[in-house]
């Protein structure tokens, strides 16, 4: 039995052109004996679809090497993202968190493949649909769930909230739609000053890509030759209005004219990390900008308060949950190449809800800050000064700890 | 022959070093007459020398020595990476200088003049102000944004606004508007050197203008301290308080008046935001009358702010009348000159105001 399935996968995978070499076991039979790691694949190349190229005669490779610790990694980290999104969905129809809520759920790959391929010291800013980016750069679950409910265990003490959450080399979380690009252009602006090789990846969504300041960025990136990678995360709905509605042209990796451009397979993390890659080495070598446009899909609405079904139909969010899921796509591909084991899958998810679980018991029990709080950190290094409070009597402190 | 030695004596050190010994030529230390676009280029010169991370950015800064000549010669030398002219693309640009400022530069980044500011208010204001804040002081952002604000001559409506209330509205923002050269130098210093958003009001037409600069302020480290008003003139029976040009006007009007025998007090308040309140309230309570002059619109602006911080304190029972304001005409301003010069505060304005005030 397990022969003739065996072989049956073997001539699938000669079909679908994957690594043929590897050993097979289709993901039906069930394993009764344990597997050692010795058993597992340790790499395999898979083929990544060809990016559309602007202003580009050769684009990103079409094969990407993947080891198991990376896939592990890249699942882990997808898979985080995940949980946390959906932690957050639920303490939001609990109404502990408050406010605006951007979730990021779908996109995973592009967080995840964006910090594959850069790095820590690399510097990345964003607009509000941010929380997946905070986590790729190194802020902790607990702190992210804790800004969200507005605790002083937050990474931003409560101050900021969803929108506004900060790590080194990570600037946000940008409540303004397209403000974060003419930022993200002046730290790259910042690392060429500085001649630290480093870059700026500069990301924004569908919906930005019309407003003027991206045109004037594109304009002093080109001019100034900037290592900024700009990146259009298009999940096709800026709000609830598509792209078509909005875009005259929504080729937005061509919007960057003079800017050479990429189209990505945005839900495929393989592809976002080479496409990434590429860009980095662009950049670095000193040709000045490029633009990726990563073709990606988010499955809740714009914000908790849009449930995101009278633009789009139930039925194109299920389709793309079943056929282009970021973490299934990675997880399948791994299973099928003998990359890792169901098992191994099952445990990491079950490390993952115990963690995501852990920091919500924490952002809901850690205390509000303090009322003291209220009007520090107006300025950075500065003495202490008296703010004004609603009435005259008011007289409230400000301090500013470096 | 006593008297000519005098003479020379009396012309200076260089002339006596001439008789006595020989040795280079030094040029004394003593006060000297500086215009303040001068004071201003000194001080950017200074502190770009200071520290490698300031950097200038803005239309015309550069090849054109600028578009009032504030920048002159800092092109020619510090060069294309320090001194950077930009595409007239002000959100653009100034939201390029404030991502700088957060990734460790220090850059000044000039409006043409503020009425452009408006296009980039947003990255002023919620970029740039609100950051600190937002992240719990994880992210500064050192950054000046320096310009000429306010009225010109004949420039008309769209180029004629005052920003000086706008800007200070806001939290997170430090609002600087110097009037003369020590002022301009010293504050311009203060303000590259802050590590927090700076708003730097300069104005056009005192820029050709000389004013004496002593000694100390001509020093490298010379700075005054943002949110310090200073007393110009000690009087006793009316406190005048104003900022950048009007501070002059100020001081002119109460030489008419001393001929009266109304002594005025004038207040140079340097910094809008954060306002010195407590120099106002000393000051009045000593002269128990106020007069706030400035070249903005009235309604909602810094001498509305004045009165209303003046009734919440402690000076409120000092006074002997209501505070007056002196502010521009509440209308766009007008080209003709003729309108023009009835849009904005006149000397003979202050003095009827004065006295009106005084009930005299």
């Amino acid at each position: 039995m397990k022969t003739m399935l065996a072989i049956i996968s073997n001539a699938l995978c000669r079909m679908t052109g994957r690594n043929a070499g590897a050993q097979t076991v289709s993901e039906g039979a069930r394993v009764v004996v344990s597997r050692s790691f010795a058993d597992f694949t340790p790499q395999a190349t898979f083929d990544i679809k060809k990016c559309d190229l602007h202003r580009l005669e050769e684009g990103p490779p079409l094969k990407a090497e993947l080891t198991r610790d990376q896939g592990l990694q890249y699942y882990r980290t997808m898979q985080t993202v995940r949980r946390m999104e959906l932690k957050a969905d639920q303490l939001y129809k609990q109404k502990i968190i408050r406010g605006f809520c951007h979730l990021y759920d779908g996109q995973e790959a592009c967080a995840a493949g964006i910090e594959a391929s850069i790095n820590p010291t690399d510097h990345l800013i964003t607009a509000y649909r941010a929380h997946g980016y905070t986590y790729t750069r190194g802020v902790s679950i607990k702190e992210i769930l804790a800004e969200l409910t507005g605790r002083k265990g937050g990474v931003a003490k409560g101050k900021g909230g969803s929108m506004h959450m900060y790590a080194p080399h990570f600037y946000g979380g940008n409540g303004i739609v397209g403000a974060q690009v003419p930022l993200g252009a002046g730290i790259a602006l910042a690392c060429q000053y500085q001649g630290n090789d480093q870059l700026c990846v500069t990301l924004y969504g569908d919906g930005a890509a019309n407003q003027g300041q991206l045109f004037e960025s594109f304009n002093m990136a080109a001019l100034w030759k900037l290592p900024c990678i700009f990146i259009c995360e298009n999940n096709k709905y800026g709000m609830g209005t598509s792209v078509e509605r909005a875009s005259a042209s929504t080729d937005y990796y061509k919007r960057g004219d003079f800017i050479p451009g990429i189209r990505v397979d945005g839900m495929d993390v393989l592809c976002v990390r080479e496409a990434t890659k590429f860009a980095a080495d662009h950049c670095r070598s000193g040709k000045g900008p490029i633009i990726m446009e990563l073709q990606t899909y988010r499955y809740h609405g714009h914000s908790m308060s849009d449930p995101g079904v009278s633009y789009r139909t139930r039925e194109e969010i299920q389709e793309v949950r079943t056929k282009s899921d970021p973490i299934s796509m990675l997880k399948e591909r791994m299973l099928s190449n003998n990359m890792a084991s169901v098992e191994e899958f099952k445990e990491i998810d079950v490390d993952i809800r115990k963690q995501v679980e852990e920091a919500a018991q924490f952002a809901t029990s850690d205390p509000e800050p303090p009322l003291e709080d209220l009007c520090n950190h107006i300025f950075c290094n500065n003495p202490p000064l008296e703010v004004r409070g609603t009435n005259p009597w008011s007289k409230l402190k400000s301090v500013s700890k470096t | 022959m006593a008297a000519s030695l005098r003479c020379f004596l009396r012309s200076g050190k260089k002339a006596v070093s001439a008789l006595g010994q020989r040795e280079f030529h030094k040029s004394a230390p003593v006060a000297a007459q500086v215009t303040v676009r001068d004071a201003l280029n000194q001080a950017m010169d200074e502190e770009l020398e200071r520290d490698e991370r300031v950097f200038l950015m803005g239309e015309e800064v550069a090849q054109y020595d600028g578009a009032y000549k504030v920048s002159r010669g800092l092109w020619k030398k510090y060069g294309d990476k320090r001194i950077i002219d930009t595409p007239i693309s002000e959100m653009g640009f100034a939201g390029i200088a404030v991502g700088a400022a957060m990734a460790g530069l220090r850059p000044i980044c000039e409006f043409m003049t503020f009425n452009f500011s408006m296009q980039a208010i947003d990255q002023v204001i919620n970029s740039a102000a609100k950051t600190c804040y937002m992240s719990a002081g994880l992210q500064a952002v050192p950054i000046v944004f320096r310009g000429p604000n306010g009225a010109s001559a004949g420039v008309a409506a769209q180029h004629s606004q005052c920003f000086a209330a706008w800007y200070a509205h806001c939290p997170g923002l430090k609002v600087v508007s110097p009037w003369n050269s020590e002022d301009a130098k010293g504050l311009l210093k203060s303000a590259i050197r802050d590590d927090n958003p700076v708003v730097f009001l300069e104005n056009e037409l005192l820029y050709g203008v000389p004013f004496e600069m002593s000694e100390e302020a001509q020093s490298k480290d010379f700075t005054i301290p943002i949110g310090k008003a200073k007393v110009e003139r000690a009087g006793t029976h009316v406190t005048l308080v104003s900022h950048s040009r009007y501070v002059g006007y100020c001081l002119d009007a109460a030489a008419v008046l001393t001929k009266e025998g109304i002594e005025c007090e004038v207040i140079n308040l340097r910094t809008i935001r954060p306002m010195d309140v407590e120099s106002i309230e000393a000051s009045l309570m000593k002269t128990n009358h106020l007069v706030t002059v400035e070249g903005g619109w009235p309604q909602f602006g810094v001498g509305a702010e004045i009165c209303a911080r003046i009734m919440e304190g402690p000076a409120f029972n000092y006074l002997d009348s209501p505070v007056t304001r002196v502010t521009g005409v509440d209308i766009p301003m007008p080209y003709a000159k003729i309108l023009e010069d009835h849009s904005l505060p006149q000397i003979k304005d202050i003095i009827f105001s004065v006295k009106k005030t005084l009930n005299v």
